[in-house]
């Protein structure tokens, strides 16, 4: 009956019941397939030759799709970075503002933040192409303040991108930096303003900098997803403003060019890895998974 | 020099700093609701063009007002089929994935164990990977065992990618559990089980009911995974990917808004509810 000895520490074999069935599916349909596609990563062959790939190898892959879509790599993560950089600005005060002035409302609030979640991710993006569309009323107002040339549009331009991309993942930055603004001591910034701080200087010594768990949590929450979108560039851009995966997108589901294919989602697997590796070593937040 | 004087010095920054407290106080307030507006502008704008009765394929543009999108709600051929698979998909994914990540959890939180480290690091690492990566190395999984694509396989990726979010989610709640209620029960002559079933489980269903919805939410609005393992099925998200290229009937607005309308009321019933009984306690 050593399933049921929930409740003593070092009790053998339960705690690897209990993991066994979960352990088993992420090994199976999420380890499992990362290592065939690096095994694809390497093949040669393509859809003119007969549909036969075959392992060789081929490291040619990687070189030739970081040669080829140079710009694709670096788009994805500029314009990740920035509507992460965007999605930081914008809603750190809505958290605040919730956290600390919520007052019994709070739970309303975040769940007005949660609520567009609720319309398909699609939706909501194909609402931006209506909201952002050529001879809107935001287009027209823009064009008006000689922020966009005249005949200029927003649609379509990387703009557009940053724009949905920024607004499809806000949730994500607001939420943590929420949590944590919200388990914030008043007494420790009480104390910084009765030691002659101000409230500016109590916010930038105290406050921020016990919320960092929540802006890191919210930036790689934030990141991540974007740098491997490619529905935003789909719908609200151009092929001048795709990114990484659009490439990986039509090569798997229209040119069937599994191993270049394969070679990219690696290159931007391990690319994100690295980057959040850096900058959770810069921040200093070593309880990164809990 | 006279007190007056000085105070009279001290009284000047003392009111500028109110006045500006006072801005700021509002300044927050007014970046607060501009912020709400803007996540709601395009809801909005769905809600609005889903009683738009547009002339031609596309609902970009305003028409004129008609109930007709929500009365013949599944008037477009396989919209209705679409939901219905993603309901499916969704109910199933969140319950299977719920029960793996409970499990995963308890052990995580109440064993120390040799590998639980690296068991943590596993839970993470789908949730660090974008969705293109995850759907693209399953579709060579499945390609590679000629295994067909279809509803089995939308739905092993959703309790794949489901998982980790139930464990997180069930784990925050048992780091803070009182572990002296179980052995208050167990003191009391109740076994292991009984325990588990009268104690542990009522306290932590808060956490599996959070878990289940967060699954659930998550499998119904998946696109990305779902698109390269679906093989010839479509979810409803798969459905307005496909429209979209070629037209936009407003149906998909109506599904969009309802499961928007259903949920958010779900929601803040439980916000009053939760209120009402803290107000009570």
């Amino acid at each position: 009956m050593g399933f049921f000895r929930l409740f003593h520490r070092h009790q053998g074999a339960t705690p690897y019941l209990l993991l066994a069935p979960g352990l088993f599916w992420l090994g199976l349909f999420f380890l499992a397939p990362l290592g065939f596609l690096i095994y694809q990563s390497l093949e040669s062959g393509s859809i003119v030759t007969g549909f036969g790939f075959h392992f060789s190898w081929q490291w040619s892959n990687y070189w030739d799709s970081l040669k080829g879509y140079t710009g694709e790599f670096e788009r994805s993560f500029e314009y990740a970075g920035l509507a992460t950089v965007i999605a930081l600005v914008v809603s750190y005060p809505v958290a605040y503002w919730i956290a600390f002035r919520g007052g019994r409302w709070k739970n309303l609030l975040l769940l007005f933040i949660v609520a567009p979640f609720f319309v398909t991710y699609l939706i909501r993006t194909l609402a931006w192409q209506t909201i952002l569309a050529d001879h809107g009323l935001v287009v027209r107002t823009l064009i008006d303040l000689h922020l966009v040339a005249h005949g200029g549009r927003v649609l379509a331009t990387g703009t557009a991108v940053v724009a949905g991309i920024t607004y499809n993942f806000l949730p994500f930055m607001a939420l943590p930096v929420y949590v944590s603004l919200e388990q914030i001591d008043q007494t420790l910034v009480e104390a910084a303003e009765d030691l002659y701080a101000n409230k500016w200087l109590a916010f930038l010594r105290v406050t921020f900098p016990l919320s960092l768990p929540g802006v890191v949590a919210g930036t790689l929450l934030t990141f991540i997803p974007a740098a491997g979108d490619f529905i935003n560039a789909t719908l609200l851009g151009s092929p001048t403003s795709h990114m990484i995966g659009n490439v990986i997108n039509s090569k798997f589901n229209g040119g069937l060019d599994y191993p270049s294919a394969a070679a990219m989602s690696f290159i931007l697997m391990a690319v994100i890895l690295g980057l959040v590796l850096l900058y959770a070593r810069a921040v200093g937040a070593e309880k990164l998974t809990g | 020099m006279t007190s007056v004087a000085a105070e009279a010095r001290g009284a000047r920054p003392r009111m500028l700093a109110k006045s500006l407290a006072f801005v700021r106080r509002q300044l927050l307030t007014a970046w607060a609701l501009l912020f709400f507006a803007y996540l709601m502008l395009p809801i909005a704008v769905v809600a609005v063009f889903s009683f738009n009765h547009p002339k031609g394929r596309f609902n970009f543009k305003w028409e004129s007002f008609t109930f007709s999108n929500w009365t013949h709600w599944n008037a477009i051929p396989g919209i209705q089929s679409a939901v219905v698979l993603s309901l499916e998909i969704a109910v199933i994914a969140s319950l299977l994935a719920t029960a793996l990540g409970t499990l995963m959890a308890l052990a995580l939180v109440r064993y120390g164990f040799r590998g639980r480290g690296t068991t943590n690091f596993i839970v993470f690492l789908p949730l660090s990977t974008p969705e293109i990566v995850l759907g693209a190395s399953l579709l060579t999984l499945f390609l590679n065992f000629s295994f067909p694509l279809g509803f089995k396989t939308i739905l092993i990726a959703h309790v794949m990618f489901c998982v980790s979010f139930a464990v997180v989610t069930v784990k925050a709640r048992l780091v803070g559990f009182d572990r002296h209620l179980e052995e208050a029960a167990m003191d009391l002559g109740a076994n292991e089980w009984v325990t588990f079933k009268k104690v542990t489980l009522p306290l932590i269903a808060p956490a599996i009911l959070a878990a289940l919805l967060l699954c659930f939410s998550i499998s119904i609005d998946d696109f990305v995974v779902s698109y390269f393992v679906a093989g010839s099925r479509v979810t409803f998200p798969i459905f307005v990917w496909g429209a979209a290229r070629v037209a936009t009937p407003p149906q998909i607005n109506v599904i969009g808004i309802a499961f928007f309308v259903i949920a958010v009321s779900a929601m803040v019933g439980n916000v009053f509810l939760q209120n009402q009984r803290a107000k009570q306690a």
